[in-house]
């Protein structure tokens, strides 16, 4: 039966990913029964073509694709170039697990509430700073070449790219590659640049892609902070899928064909971008420079992460602030009296949605734990290397959920299944599986194969010993892989907008659905519920190993 | 008491056409045959193949008896072959009574009384609900000890169980190990690189190459 479990967990992952971007196709090119149309043609492309703003649209997302990760990535190699080791070091890695789980849409809004001309940033530095006694006339937040949307991109990016490549990491030793490099005469942050940096890339590829291909075909984040007129293409082909006019399914299907197309545009521009930056690395290794530019990348190295966690604290404020502001004048810094009444007033409306999005963020998480724990303990009991198959785990990350998500949907018409919960769940477990097994392939291979040999040799089972002995000695990753899970599956929009059919709504898909419209003070509100959610799971997973191993002292070292 | 023999008939262990080690050797109930040889000469990879954990790159051939069954086509579970590693390796999670209790088969009275009695004779009375992570080095071994004999194996294999011992606490526990497998009549395979261990088993010795 375990044998079974990697097969059955690649094929759950692959076939409808696969399948439905294939699928996704059909409508496209004018096959598409239930609406009544079964004939192959190119309308529904001359159609799309004609949409006005339709180059600008795709524009964006292409340009956000490509500078969403180039000036991660390069803020948090600088980043670790120049903070490796250090107090500022520390106290950032105990805080990247809580920032990741920061959904993206509460971050969005928080920064939107932020930096807004009306937002708190503008309020505490006027009028003092600027004079200013009304909101300015500035379209900062949905500025017109997607910057806002940009900068909220890098700042939720920052965080994963940065978790990603400290776990790469240790296995380059860095410690002592600088240590060489310095004997050598580098200084340290051009040491790191030059003998870290190229041998860490190939390590993160993988996650700079699903960056990639998130930042270009982001919905949620592009309809908080990205352009209105045109919007990015992601939101225009939502608006389409969502329009009462059936006929517009045609432009939609048409149009995530042409989502897939200018992600992959991204991705072939990155794959340049690598060739490009692979020569100037090789020619500046070949200097031998050893001091040049080590002041520069130094201070951008050591400012930016302290910005980035700066925005990400003024956000928060912003969120907070709004939540719980009674009247609030333009430009005091702080609501002249604070209020519940925002809170008492969506008690009844949050309810449904908080009912449903613990349901299927618990339900997608448990199957999605059940079927890595199988794979990981199939693959022990086989004591074969770690399947190559894996890697069609990230699929779900390296295809535009849109694509699939729809190819799914046209799935299901074909099927004449109605939208209900279990696909929803099922759309969940499609992200939430690769998430659940990154976090905890590591701890599960690196765990101590000895403590299982001891099992057998005291003539003990293998299922006796896996509840007894390698369960326990996991509890604390398993809830960690539990909680971001549960994180991930929390700040989902897409897929329970669109597997739903509008009918299951989360905390996440009615905080979004309310950009449009809801006054700030309800839509902090909400951010703050879909933002709490994922910190609540966190404090449980690191609360219970330390309530139910307080007394065995060697449960903190085996971790 | 157990009368068990442990056979290893033309034992051959080969890593990538190259064979690593060959023996073939009889093992008396009581006795203590030494195992010596350089890191690197397969020793560790013989514990593993009598046990039942070789793993797969390797090539093997020959058997193993007990009491003149092979064994070898059995799980490690169903070999009822005992191991002690170089740590104590007290599972970290359990108390130092349910680390026994998990080696035991039989109802749970009779175990609580079996593992009073045990660790009243290794000389650690009472301390049944501690925490494993709280034991001394010495305590630790001596339960890992006890926990192996509860387990009521047939043969008993020990790789370098004394080599991350102080000198003192090491004669102590090599004393105690031996004494303890002679008395159950336990036929052991002991791996080391120190000659002292050898001479304290007292048995016949065997060289790797």
């Amino acid at each position: 039966m375990l044998r079974w479990a990697s097969h059955s967990l690649i094929l759950l992952l692959a076939a409808p990913i696969l399948l439905g971007t294939l699928i996704a196709s059909l409508p496209a090119f004018g096959y598409f029964p239930p609406l009544g149309s079964s004939e192959f043609s190119l309308a529904a492309w001359r159609d799309l073509f004609e949409v006005p703003g339709l180059t600008r649209s795709v524009l964006i997302s292409v340009i956000s694709g490509v500078l969403t990760p180039l000036i991660s990535l390069t803020l948090v190699f600088l980043y670790l170039a120049s903070a490796t080791g250090s107090k500022l070091d520390l106290w950032i890695r105990r805080l990247i697990s809580p920032l990741l789980s920061f959904p993206h849409a509460a971050a969005a809004f928080g920064l939107a509430f932020l930096i807004a001309p009306s937002g708190l940033l503008s309020r505490i530095i006027s009028p003092g700073l600027t004079g200013w006694e009304r909101p300015p006339d500035l379209l900062i937040v949905n500025d017109t070449w997607g910057l806002s949307l940009l900068f909220g991109l890098i700042v939720k990016e920052v965080p994963f790219l940065l978790l990603m490549s400290l776990a790469a990491l240790p296995q380059l030793q860095p410690r002592h590659r600088i240590e060489v490099a310095r004997t050598l005469g580098y200084r340290p942050t051009i040491a790191w640049l030059k003998v870290i940096a190229p041998c860490l890339y190939p390590l993160v590829r993988l996650p700079v892609i699903a960056v990639i291909v998130f930042a270009s075909a982001t919905v949620d984040v592009a309809l908080i902070l990205g352009p209105t007129l045109p919007p990015t293409l992601s939101v225009r082909i939502l608006s389409w899928f969502n329009d009462p006019d059936l006929n517009l399914r045609f432009l939609a299907a048409a149009g995530s064909l042409l989502q897939l197309g200018a992600s992959l545009l991204a991705v072939v521009i990155w794959l340049a971008l690598e060739k490009f930056f692979g020569l100037l690395w090789r020619l500046w290794l070949a200097t031998g420079n050893r001091n040049t530019g080590e002041t520069l990348a130094f201070a951008i190295g050591r400012s930016a992460m302290p910005f980035v966690l700066m925005v990400i604290a003024g956000s928060l404020l912003a969120l907070l602030t709004n939540a719980f502001a009674g009247p609030w004048r333009y430009p005091s810094a702080l609501p002249s009296s604070w209020t519940v009444q925002h809170w008492a007033n969506s008690l009844s409306d949050l309810s449904a949605p908080l009912f449903n999005t613990v349901l299927i963020s618990v339900s997608s998480t448990l199957l999605a734990l059940l079927l890595v724990v199988a794979t990981l303990e199939s693959e022990r009991q086989s004591g074969k290397s770690r399947s190559t198959a894996l890697w069609l785990l990230y699929l779900p990350l390296l295809i535009p959920q849109l694509v699939f998500l729809f190819g799914i949907i046209v799935l299901t018409e074909f099927a004449g299944w109605q939208a209900n919960l279990s696909l929803v769940i099922f759309g969940h477990l499609l992200f939430v599986l690769p998430y659940v097994f990154l976090s905890l392939s590591e701890a599960y291979r690196q765990l101590d194969p000895r403590w299982a040999q001891v099992a057998s040799t005291l003539g003990v089972s293998q299922l006796k010993s896996f509840w007894q002995i390698r369960i326990p000695l996991l509890l604390a990753p398993c809830l960690t892989a539990v909680a971001i899970g549960m994180a991930i599956s929390i700040s989902l929009f897409l897929p329970t907008q669109l597997l739903g059919a509008g009918r299951i709504t989360t905390i996440t898909s009615e905080a979004v659905a309310l950009t449009s419209g809801a006054n700030r003070n309800l839509i902090s509100v909400w951010a703050v519920v879909q933002l709490s959610l994922p910190i609540l799971g966190f404090m449980i997973a690191l609360f219970i190993p330390k309530l139910v191993w307080r007394n065995r002292s060697g449960m903190i070292e085996t971790r | 008491m157990s009368n068990s023999v442990l056979e290893l008939e033309d034992v051959s262990i080969s890593l990538g056409g190259k064979q690593l080690l060959e023996i073939d050797c009889r093992v008396g109930p009581g006795e203590i045959l030494t195992v010596m040889g350089p890191s690197g000469s397969g020793k560790s990879s013989l514990l593993a193949y009598i046990a039942g954990f070789l793993a797969p790159v390797f090539e093997s051939s020959g058997s193993v008896l007990v009491n003149g069954d092979d064994i070898c086509s059995l799980a490690a579970e169903r070999r009822r072959i005992g191991l002690l590693f170089q740590d104590p390796l007290l599972f970290p999670h359990l108390s130092v009574a349910g680390n026994l209790r998990f080696a035991m088969q039989g109802n749970a009275q009779q175990k609580s009384h079996t593992i009073s009695e045990g660790l009243n004779d290794i000389g650690l009375a009472g301390i049944d609900d501690r925490d494993p992570g709280t034991l001394s080095g010495g305590q630790a071994s001596r339960v890992a000890l006890l926990r192996l004999l509860l387990s009521a194996p047939n043969a008993v294999l020990l790789d370098e169980p004394f080599s991350k011992l102080d000198t003192q606490l090491r004669e102590e526990i090599r004393t105690l190990v031996f004494d303890k497998l002679r008395a159950s009549g336990l036929p052991t395979i002991l791996v080391t690189h120190d000659q002292a261990d050898a001479e304290r088993a007292g048995g016949e010795v065997r060289t790797l190459r």
